[in-house]
């Protein structure tokens, strides 16, 4: 297949990767509003039960057992997740026809690389599914940001398939951006994590205080338990933040062979290391008095933030060596 | 919130206690708190975020080290901001006091959270696994059993089946207590060390390194010594003996484009020289530097210098087909050309223009170039005769034309020429756009604290995958004679085990599920578990 209609293969797979992608979110949305509903039903014939003096469970060996509660499975959500998997799949051809269309990695322009980073975020989410370590009605706040990051790279940041700038032609471009890939994919992740954290604390704070609870607090109310969703988001950084910390040094040594120094604060190099201060910051205040809890995840929602400038204020907005494509 | 009392067997981390306040009539006890104070781990969290905060203006605003001209663009434009934050060292974040003074801070309280640490780390592996607690059911993990076999054969298998997992076992008594996991604290140290250790080879790039840049036309060469460079950034400690002795001859330098006028590859082909003299070819890329003994010669950049042949009013032959480097101003390399030709007589002469590679003419005459390969090439240039003020004192820029004691020839027209025309200057002079050469800049780079931050990188990498992904745990093993049910005394043993870990507790509940399977079947077949 000549290389431009290959290119367009992979358009079209990414358009309906979206496509399905979206319907997904759908339908997690779906198993998410009905287990919030049930939630509200449950709590009331829970505190009937314990009024009653229903017997009290023993709790043996280790206390951190997963919330037992028996609920029908959800269609919706089930469907939602074959969806998932199907998009995840599409999503893979796509992008590694890209690469056969450019005949190179296919992460070398923004188009590519949001699409990668993307991919990695289902990847690692659809992992901890399989893992049993996440509730699969969470997919609808996993999938609505990466809907809407994929449409918005495909619509603002399109490139066709070329070769590349001379500055990119090196083997670094495999190890550096596919590092900077998976560790962008699994932060932006944990970013969400955080944020449903964030979430659910207030949700129960504001429970047992008695007060109103207004969307999108009220989203707490079908969401996991808040230290299953902190120790998750935490899960997903101290993955990542190695690969993060690889990634820089690899472009380290890439711009030392590239550029003639190994760190010259461009604006990319300032922006990866301010983003990488703050992952390290946020590893430090989860193990501090005063500091764990919401006020790391809120470290953790920053970093996330200081990520997207890295990646996307920067090459659009400043001036820099790594202002390419 | 008020943290658990822990005894000694249950704490796990080596890290420092919360500051506790100094003694009364402690000389010392202001200073001791303060620098308590510095290395407390609330204070290196607000040092880090100050850090990741101070370094935000690097990435926005302009930054003198990486474009000066931009900087003072800037301030231009922002008249009434601009110099009040070039006070502020706004445009100098990366080398200014207060960036400085916060990561100085940041880590002499890593060094200090480090020396204890260390200590106490050494200690802990040197000390044997700690005593048993006394009760093991409080722990999170534990689990109990009774066991026919007797307590000796108990205690020796499961010393054993731990020791095959590599816990660090010791026995004590009718007990055992087992430890794992100390490579996690010693990994975090070995990442906290590397960060010093990459400030020392930052340090020693900055204090003994050396940069230099020149500009080389094709057929031409430099040596890697100071005098030969157009610009050079030495260390603060650098000295000029330690240059690499070499030196490099540009053949010939040549770009690709694709249709578009992007760049698809440079290329420049050199012959280098070492000290003996023996001549080498090499082909400096980008991504491709030429690397000798330490000093690295990159290709940073090109250009195209047409070459001139100028013959003054007098008939001599003043300049014979010599390159111009012409500096280029956008992405065709629509290039900027200055001549001067100081020996030329009865007057000097100069020349200002433009260079086109692939030249278009709009209506009004204004030269454009709309590819950067050299399709079309036209060298525009405006004639002046005079005094070119070359001996005047001041330095001069070669690349600018100072015209104050000249006059234009010809009312200041320019002139288009193609390769091989010339220019007919009054009094017989003439210059001749003989054919193109092209330019290319090498910039030399001796960095002898590069490797110790390499080191560091791959200290850095490594201890933080043992810190994150390798938990430490403890697990204890005890047996009672004697079956304890209630009220009830049988004949057996009761094997009580319980184990802690300071992270990942689900992870720990799977792995102690496993190991308790291992210890109960590794003695003797266990009987019942004592019903509680």
């Amino acid at each position: 297949m000549p290389d431009k209609a290959l290119g367009q293969l992979s358009d079209s797979l990414l358009f309906v990767a979206v496509l399905v992608y979206a319907f997904a979110m759908l339908g997690f949305a779906g198993e998410q509003a009905s287990r919030r509903a049930r939630r509200v039903i449950m709590s009331a014939q829970v505190s009937e039960l314990v009024g009653s003096g229903g017997p009290a469970s023993r709790q043996g060996g280790s206390n951190h057992t997963v919330s037992t509660t028996v609920e029908k499975p959800s269609r919706a959500g089930a469907f939602a997740l074959t969806l998932t998997v199907i998009g995840w799949v599409v999503h893979v051809i796509s992008l590694v026809t890209r690469g056969f269309a450019a005949h190179r990695v296919p992460w070398g322009n923004m188009y590519e690389f949001s699409s990668a980073v993307a991919l990695t975020a289902v990847t690692v989410f659809l992992y901890l599914l399989v893992r049993g370590k996440v509730e699969r009605s969470l997919g609808a706040f996993v999938m609505l940001p990466v809907v809407l990051y994929l449409g918005l790279a495909a619509r603002v940041l399109y490139t066709a398939a070329g070769p590349l700038v001379p500055a990119l032609n090196s083997y670094w471009i495999k190890i550096h951006v596919a590092a900077a890939v998976m560790a962008s994919g699994a932060f932006l992740l944990s970013g969400i994590l955080a944020l449903l954290y964030l979430t659910r604390s207030r949700y129960d704070a504001r429970l047992a205080a008695r007060q109103s609870i207004r969307f999108p607090t009220s989203l707490g109310a079908a969401l996991p338990e808040a230290t299953v969703l902190d120790r998750l988001s935490y899960g997903v950084i101290a993955f990542a933040f190695p690969i993060w910390t690889f990634a820089v040094i690899a472009g380290a040594i890439w711009a030392e062979s590239a550029w003639g120094r190994y760190w010259g604060w461009d604006p990319k190099e300032t922006w990866s290391f301010i983003t990488w201060v703050l992952y390290a910051g946020y590893l430090h205040a989860r193990a501090t008095a005063g500091w764990k809890g919401r006020k790391a995840a809120w470290v953790a929602v920053a970093a996330a933030g200081a990520l997207i400038v890295d990646y996307y204020v920067v090459n659009i907005f400043v001036v820099g060596l790594h202002s390419y494509a | 919130m008020t943290a658990p009392v822990q005894d000694e067997a249950t704490r796990l981390s080596t890290q420092p206690l919360p500051v506790q306040p100094a003694r009364r009539g402690d000389p010392f006890g202001p200073l001791r708190m303060g620098w308590r104070q510095l290395t407390s781990m609330r204070n290196a969290l607000l040092l880090l975020f100050m850090l990741a905060l101070a370094s935000v203006p690097g990435g926005f605003l302009p930054q003198r080290q990486l474009n000066p001209l931009r900087v003072n663009e800037y301030i231009r434009d922002h008249q009434s901001v601009g110099p009040l934050l070039d006070r502020m060292q706004m445009f100098d974040v990366f080398s200014s006091a207060w960036f400085a003074a916060i990561y100085l801070l940041l880590f002499v309280s890593l060094v200090g959270c480090l020396i204890p640490r260390t200590r106490l780390h050494l200690k802990a592996l040197l000390r044997k696994p700690p005593k048993v607690p006394v009760t093991l059911t409080r722990l999170p993990a534990h689990d109990s059993w009774v066991s026919s076999a007797d307590s000796e054969a108990i205690l020796v298998a499961a010393r054993k089946t731990l020791r095959a997992s590599r816990w660090r076992v010791v026995r004590r008594g009718n007990a055992i207590s087992a430890e794992k996991g100390y490579l996690r604290e010693t990994g975090n140290l070995v990442f906290h060390l590397s960060l010093v250790l990459l400030l020392v080879g930052i340090a020693v790039g900055a204090f003994h390194g050396f940069k230099g840049t020149v500009l080389v036309v094709e057929g031409r060469g430099f040596s890697n010594a100071v005098f030969s460079y157009d610009d050079i950034t030495p260390g603060r400690r650098f000295s000029p003996s330690s240059l690499v002795p070499f030196g490099v001859n540009l053949k010939k330098f040549s770009a690709t484009y694709g249709a578009d006028g992007k760049a698809l590859t440079f290329d420049a082909d050199v012959r280098w020289t070492n000290a003996s003299g023996v001549e080498k070819p090499y082909d400096i890329r980008v991504n491709h530097p030429l690397k000798i003994d330490g000093a690295n010669t990159y290709l940073i950049g090109h250009g195209y210098a047409p070459r001139i042949t100028v013959k003054d009013g007098k008939g001599h032959i003043v300049e014979d087909n010599k390159p111009v480097p012409c500096l280029p101003q956008d992405p065709q390399f629509l290039s900027t050309c200055v001549i001067k030709v100081p020996d030329a007589m009865p007057k000097q002469l100069g020349f200002r223009g433009v260079f086109t590679p692939t030249t278009v003419t709009d209506s009004s005459g204004r030269v454009g170039s709309t590819h950067p390969a050299l399709q079309h090439p036209v060298l525009t240039l405006v004639a002046f005769e005079g005094d070119l003020l070359i001996d005047s004192g001041t330095p001069q820029s070669v690349y600018s034309l100072n015209t104050t004691a000249m006059t234009p020839v010809d009312g200041g027209k320019a002139k288009g020429l193609l390769p091989g025309q010339s220019m007919l200057l009054p009094g017989g002079a003439s210059l001749t756009y003989e054919g193109t050469s092209e330019w290319a800049t090498f910039q030399v780079t001796q960095d002898p604290g590069k490797l110790i931050a390499l080191a560091a990188s791959v200290g850095m990498v490594g201890g933080l995958m043992l810190s994150l992904f390798i938990r430490r745990r403890r697990l204890w093993v005890r047996v009672i004679d004697g079956v304890r049910v209630g009220e009830q005394q049988g004949s057996g043993r009761t094997v009580e085990v319980g184990g802690l870990s300071r992270t990942d507790a689900e992870t720990f509940a799977a792995e102690f599920a496993v190991l308790t399977k291992k210890l109960r079947s590794s003695a003797a077949p266990a009987l019942t578990k004592p019903e509680e």
